[in-house]
């Protein structure tokens, strides 16, 4: 039986996962809180949290807020400052290999990387989203009516990916063979990067805010509906002229946050209500994870080895679900 | 017509509006350094003048996003919808938000933000437009823009700023010529935006009773009351045959593009009716409608039905029990260019209840 240990947190939880065994909590009002052998505080913020990424190495936690600061910080409560841009708020962070990371405010995306080096990256119009490549040092920006795929570390040109709208979320499939945004109308949009054909999937009743790729990627996970709702990107041509699975279904509640298991074909899947089912692919067995608290899931994370879930909501409620007892 | 919101639960938003110069940035300083009791999340298009550090000011550029809908009318401020969502991870640390225009900005995506994107309609209520107007400057802005006098239409509030520097005749003229672009407005008189801010913030619900309490006759005067001498203002009611034909007026006006203003009023009214007729007018003449406003009386209903809209967006929620020494009257207004007023009359008389 599934069992869950409440977190105490002091607010809206903008995300939660987990680094190597540790549980990390990382809250609006600025506190990020670690929860392995034992419980650890930091707040490297002046003032609120807008965004925090895992490490690509699993060894810290990059968070940026409104004092226009982004902080690395490890699960002993220490913490770095990596980059500063004065005044600005810092809404969106990625993290790439050898310790990059990118960060955008406005228009303007920043790569910094493992080095300490800093690149600009000017777009027309706001930057919506940030995503590295699995492989490369490749940076992904989505903005209004399209992508732009820059290399990074050198001065290349970059590649424009065009769909008439405004792109926000962006994520390359772990096979790095497709790139998905989120719209700001209820849709995803895709493009599959051998020859930038056009994707779309669309049908949901709501944004589409949060996606996770399932084991070697064969589906894409996205809430925005009223059941998890999940794309099969195996095969050739990926989702095109293929049906969705749709997962966990509800009369009553959307799903506000999904997150795939690290190695089964399994999903967590968030509600509006603040339920967390999880749900397997190919049956549609479902397990209740948490009954119905007093807000929307807003993040989930599983650990490595896919036996503990780590969840907040966006009225500081947050906790650790173990699978195993 | 739209889910209902939890009211309890969004934040009311008051969007600022003005011409560079109008005294924008001096309300703001106010807002921000005055003791009274609430806490301000502001958005503001440029740092500027405003010399405070607090950590709830947010710079914003300007991200007009066009939907993907097929109307040409219906655009957001994309930035506008990051920044209440990045606010919102925060919400306990303020109570109400701000967001100052640019100077020449068109009002309506900002204003259709909050109606037409969901999440930020879950946390957020526009509460008021108000704009702020140079008592000096703002008629001759007027004249050269058709911005300034969107600005005017769009507003809930209007605040005459700079009244020490016009004569009494001088501001009699901007009264009157705001007035004949929006009667609906509530004037205020300030000097360096000295004001109470209560009476520019947090005015709830639009201060939409107004639009039941204005004489409609006033209103129909107002229309030309440019055309008048300024002591025509005072005595409105002697004449009802004059005032009956009062629309016709607005076909002698000089400029047929500018913005005017239509009070309609009729007892109850038939919904199955009224809502394919509201839907028709804006979807056919939203581009030419700025804001439109009314409280409905539909037969077999016990609340007050108010509705609202900006262009094309239409929206309406029962608001609350009519009283019993109310009269059920139905009042719409419409503020637009171009509107065929005649049309529009006899069309919504006709959505009255048999």
């Amino acid at each position: 039986m599934p069992t869950v240990v409440p977190v105490k947190v002091d607010g809206f939880v903008v995300r939660s996962g987990f680094l190597k065994e540790c549980a990390y909590f990382a809250t609006g009002e600025g506190e990020i809180l670690f929860s392995g052998q034992g419980v650890q505080k930091s707040r490297p913020h002046k003032a609120g949290l807008l965004a925090a990424e895992p490490a690509q190495d699993g060894n810290s936690l990059v968070t940026s807020g409104d004092d226009g600061c982004i902080y690395s910080s490890g699960a002993d409560g220490s913490h770095e400052l990596l980059a500063e841009r004065p005044r600005k708020w810092i809404d969106l962070i990625a993290t790439g290999p050898s310790g990059a990371i990118a960060f955008a405010s406005g228009r303007t995306a920043w790569v910094r990387m493992g080095d300490g080096r800093e690149k600009e990256f000017a777009h027309e119009r706001a930057v919506g989203g940030l995503a590295f490549a699995p492989k490369g040092m490749r940076l992904a920006v989505s903005r209004y009516d399209g992508a732009t795929l820059w290399w990074a570390g050198t001065d290349g040109t970059p590649v424009e990916l065009s769909w008439k709208g405004a792109h926000l979320g962006i994520d390359f499939s772990p096979d790095g063979k497709y790139l998905v945004t989120a719209m700001q109308e209820n849709a995803l949009h895709g493009w599959r990067l051998s020859d930038t054909q056009d994707m779309r999937m669309t049908g949901y009743p709501a944004k589409v805010k949060s996606f996770s790729w399932s084991v070697k990627g064969k589906y894409l996970a996205t809430s925005g509906a009223p059941a998890a709702i999940l794309w099969p990107f195996f095969g050739k041509t990926g989702p095109m002229g293929q049906s969705p699975l749709q997962l966990g279904a509800r009369s009553d509640a959307q799903v506000t946050a999904v997150s795939c298991h690290p190695k089964e074909d399994v999903v967590a899947v968030g509600y509006q209500d603040g339920m967390i089912m999880m749900c397997r692919f190919n049956d549609n067995a479902e397990v209740l994870l948490r009954r119905p608290g007093n807000a929307p899931i807003s993040t989930m994370g599983w650990d490595r080895d896919g036996v503990r879930l780590a969840f907040g909501t966006e009225a500081a409620e947050a906790g650790i679900i173990s699978l195993e007892d | 017509m739209s889910a209902t919101q939890d009211v309890q639960t969004q934040i009311p938003v008051t969007v600022l509006t003005g011409y560079l110069g109008a005294g924008k940035t001096t309300l703001l300083n106010r807002i921000l350094t005055e003791n009274h009791g609430q806490r301000y999340a502001v958005i503001v298009n440029e740092f500027g003048e405003i010399g405070i550090d607090n950590d709830l000011l947010v710079e914003s550029d300007e991200e007009i996003f066009e939907m993907n809908n097929g109307c040409i009318c219906c655009t957001v401020r994309g930035d506008l919808i990051r920044t209440v969502q990045n606010l919102m991870k925060r919400k306990g640390a303020f109570d109400a938000i701000i967001v100052e225009t640019t100077g020449v900005a068109d009002p309506a995506p900002v204003a259709q933000t909050f109606f037409m994107d969901d999440d930020v309609r879950a946390s957020a209520k526009l509460d008021a437009v108000v704009a702020v107007v140079d008592a000096r400057h703002v008629l001759q802005r007027l004249e050269d823009t058709e911005e300034a006098e969107d600005q005017v239409a769009f507003a809930d509030v209007i605040l005459i700023n700079k009244t020490d520097l016009v004569t009494p005749d001088e501001l009699a003229n901007v009264e009157a010529r705001i007035r004949a672009i929006n009667p609906y407005a509530v004037l205020h008189h300030s000097e360096r935006c000295e004001i109470e801010i209560a009476k520019v913030l947090d005015r709830g619900a639009f201060d939409l009773d107004r639009i039941l309490s204005l004489d409609p006759h006033f209103l129909e005067h107002g229309h030309h009351a440019h055309e008048c001498s300024p002591d025509c203002d005072h005595d409105h009611d002697h004449d009802h045959d004059h005032h009956d034909h009062g629309h016709g007026h607005h076909h002698h006006e000089e400029d047929p593009h500018s913005v005017k203003s239509i009070s309609l009023t009729a007892g109850e009214l038939n919904p199955d009716m009224f809502f394919p007729w509201i839907n028709q007018v804006t979807q056919v003449q939203g581009p030419n409608i700025l804001r439109m406003k009314g409280i409905m009386a539909f037969k077999g209903d016990s609340q007050r039905y108010v509705i609202q809209g900006v262009h094309m967006i239409v929206e309406g929620d029962h608001q609350r029990d009519w009283k019993e020494d109310e009269a059920r009257e139905s009042r719409l207004v419409f503020i637009g260019r171009d509107l065929n007023w005649d049309v529009l009359r006899d069309s919504f008389q006709a959505c009255a209840a048999q």
